[in-house]
């Protein structure tokens, strides 16, 4: 895999994204209602005077094109709903506030996920294996709109070790990312052990127990790469959403983070706002399976890339 | 002295269906220097009878309730799993029947090459390196620097048993299993491997336990041979009288259901029926349902050994065939 490679992985992204881009614009243009639309009716006057502020009265076309020559300076508009501000500035302060608690998250999912799964692939149909396992059924099954307040009533009301909100010390830093990572450990749990549960039957783990390494020796070194290639895979997929679905563990534990934003912006039908966001989603999940591609070259030799 | 020596080796699979009964007490012995053939057909416990005592079948549903096998007069069954594992892949080395799948595709042939160097004899990295070199450099492979830091999927099948064999004697072992070494692969490289395992022999005199289903390769290989049949040996002699004066009815049919070159046959014999339900064999002959001798006493009871000339013998009640 060369530089040409990743040039060429790069510059296809762009019509995928023109693509996206269009698609979204054109779709919430033509949901009904409009970020203007309330209960309360708004004078004609003041309507149409909105409407000149953001471009809305000139033919959806030109207004199309507007956002394109726009987007091309990076810049994603004013926002509909918050006056004021634009979703460029939104956006930078509740990107990272997401990115952190996306990551710690996940850095949870993949301690917790590994070690279960690997402790149970070790010693499958025995106690380290049931246990972790339905614990994991537990995680996948459980919304995290109860595993968020029951932790919240565990370890911020009866035993009062943690906060129970906000988004200030590394205290609070705790139990949302727990919550979040939850259902992502379970899953990277059940991938684990699958993936080692698969090697530990192939003809190579046999050569190497046939020429004397110990088990330890067989697993870090003969069983590790191929036994985790399923859990890379999960990775860049579960890489986005956890940062930007966070939507439920933020509004429990008030957290001023992007996930908020995802969902106000299309039920407000705030135009920028939701184009904004779900271009964020896009290069996100772009750029993980992107590097998801290139872990795999380097896990695995077989896999090449012209 | 018998380097190798298996004395009533019993290797049961406890399933779901049933006792899978795949090897049920069978004993032979190997000298230093010698190549024992075991043949059979699929089934018959060939490999299994290998693979249990070294400990590389899953135990459960593996259970060993019976026998003995001394390696130099030490009871493998008996030993610790550490003890085993020093001399595994050490004294006794194993070829497997599958090349393309028994090197590991994660990790280069050289970092694969070099453990049993590293674990056994204790060497440091860089001479492990070079003696790697050398072992690929002895089974025929060219550019052995180039060779030590590619893939195994880069390798052809016969290049990749190359390997195999490379790597089941760096550490230069006592005893050599070679389970099916040459099935994989096409005729001509088939010939050249057998050449290899016959020439290290030579220059290192260990015993090698050549596990096959083809009867030329044990004709050309072998010096003395086991005839099994679902977990029993029927026969057991040296390659020369045991092909020409076979005393058992299974080798017998086996030898004339082999196609050869030197007879006009329209049509080749088939032996009738097929290998029992190894859950369900009892204590009589497994292949009475098969046997076109058969009397009443074979149903019942499997029979002792029966000399047919002092280092071939026969495990069938009847005499004359």
């Amino acid at each position: 895999m060369g530089l040409s490679y990743i040039l060429r992985r790069l510059l296809v992204m762009i019509p995928v994204f023109f693509l996206v881009v269009t698609a979204v614009f054109f779709m919430i243009r033509f949901a009904p209602g409009g970020p203007f639309s309330s209960e309360k009716k708004v004078p004609p006057q003041v309507l149409k005077n909105l409407e000149a502020k953001y471009h809305m009265d000139e033919p959806l076309v030109q207004q199309y094109f507007r956002y394109l020559g726009d987007l091309s300076r990076f810049d994603l508009g004013p926002s509909f709903k918050h006056s004021n501000r634009t979703v460029n500035e939104i956006i930078a302060e509740a990107l990272p506030v997401s990115m952190e608690l996306g990551l710690i998250a996940l850095c949870w999912a993949l301690l917790i996920g590994i070690t279960a799964g690997g402790l149970a692939a070790l010693k499958p149909n025995t106690l380290y294996d049931y246990i972790p396992m339905s614990l994991s059924i537990m995680g996948i099954c459980l919304p995290t709109f109860v595993i968020g307040p029951l932790l919240v009533l565990v370890f911020g009301l009866w035993l009062g070790w943690l906060p129970v909100a906000g988004w200030n010390s590394w205290q609070d830093r705790l139990l949302p990312s727990l919550t979040l990572g939850f259902a992502y450990a379970a899953y990277i749990s059940r991938l684990t052990r699958g993936g080692f549960m698969e090697i530990r039957h192939q003809d190579f783990i046999r050569t190497a127990r046939a020429k004397g390494l110990t088990e330890t020796q067989i697993l870090t070194k003969h069983a590790l790469r191929g036994g985790i290639l399923p859990v890379v895979s999960y990775l860049g997929p579960a890489l986005a959403g956890i940062i930007t679905g966070a939507l439920v563990t933020e509004t429990i534990f008030n957290i001023p983070g992007l996930g908020r934003f995802f969902i106000e912006s299309a039920l407000n039908r705030d135009y920028t706002m939701v184009m904004g966001t779900s271009l964020l989603y896009f290069s996100l999940i772009f750029l993980c399976n992107f590097l998801v591609d290139i872990i795999y070259v380097v896990l695995d030799p077989r896999v090449r890339y012209e | 002295m018998a380097i190798l020596e298996i004395k009533n080796l019993v290797a049961h699979f406890h399933t779901r269906k049933g006792i899978v009964k795949a090897v049920n007490g069978i004993s032979y012995s190997i000298e230093s220097g010698q190549t024992l053939g075991i043949v059979g057909e699929s089934g018959s416990g060939k490999s299994v009878s290998q693979l249990s005592y070294l400990r590389l079948l899953p135990s459960p549903p593996l259970r060993i309730p019976n026998g003995e096998v001394f390696f130099r007069g030490n009871n493998l069954l008996t030993m610790s799993e550490d003890q085993l594992r020093t001399i595994r892949g050490h004294k006794i080395s194993i070829i497997f029947q599958e090349p393309m799948t028994s090197l590991n595709p994660y990790l280069t042939i050289g970092s694969q090459l070099v453990e049993p160097l590293i674990i056994h004899l204790g060497l440091d990295k860089k001479t492990a390196w070079k003696e790697a070199c050398e072992a690929l450099d002895r089974v025929g492979i060219p550019e052995v620097e180039k060779a030590m830091k590619v893939y195994p999927h880069e390798f052809s099948g016969g290049m990749r048993q190359r390997v195999m064999i490379a790597m089941a004697l760096t550490t230069k072992p006592e005893v050599l299993i070679a389970d099916e070494p040459t099935t994989a692969l096409d005729v001509t490289v088939q010939a050249q491997i057998l050449e290899l395992l016959k020439k290290i022999q030579k220059e290192t005199g260990m015993a090698i336990l050549l596990i096959t289903h083809d009867l030329g390769v044990i004709a050309s290989m072998a010096d003395k041979v086991v005839v099994m049949y679902a977990g029993r040996v029927f026969e057991e002699g040296p390659v020369e009288t045991l092909f020409e004066r076979s005393a058992h009815p299974y080798t017998k049919a086996l030898l004339k259901s082999t196609p050869r070159l030197d007879l006009t046959q329209e049509k080749i014999p088939v032996i009738g029926g097929s290998i029992p339900d190894l859950t369900q064999i009892g204590e009589g002959c497994p292949f009475y349902d098969r046997c076109s001798y058969r009397k009443d006493i074979c149903k019942s009871t499997f029979p002792q050994n029966r000399n047919v000339t002092q280092s071939h013998q026969t495990f069938c009640h009847v005499e004359e065939l």
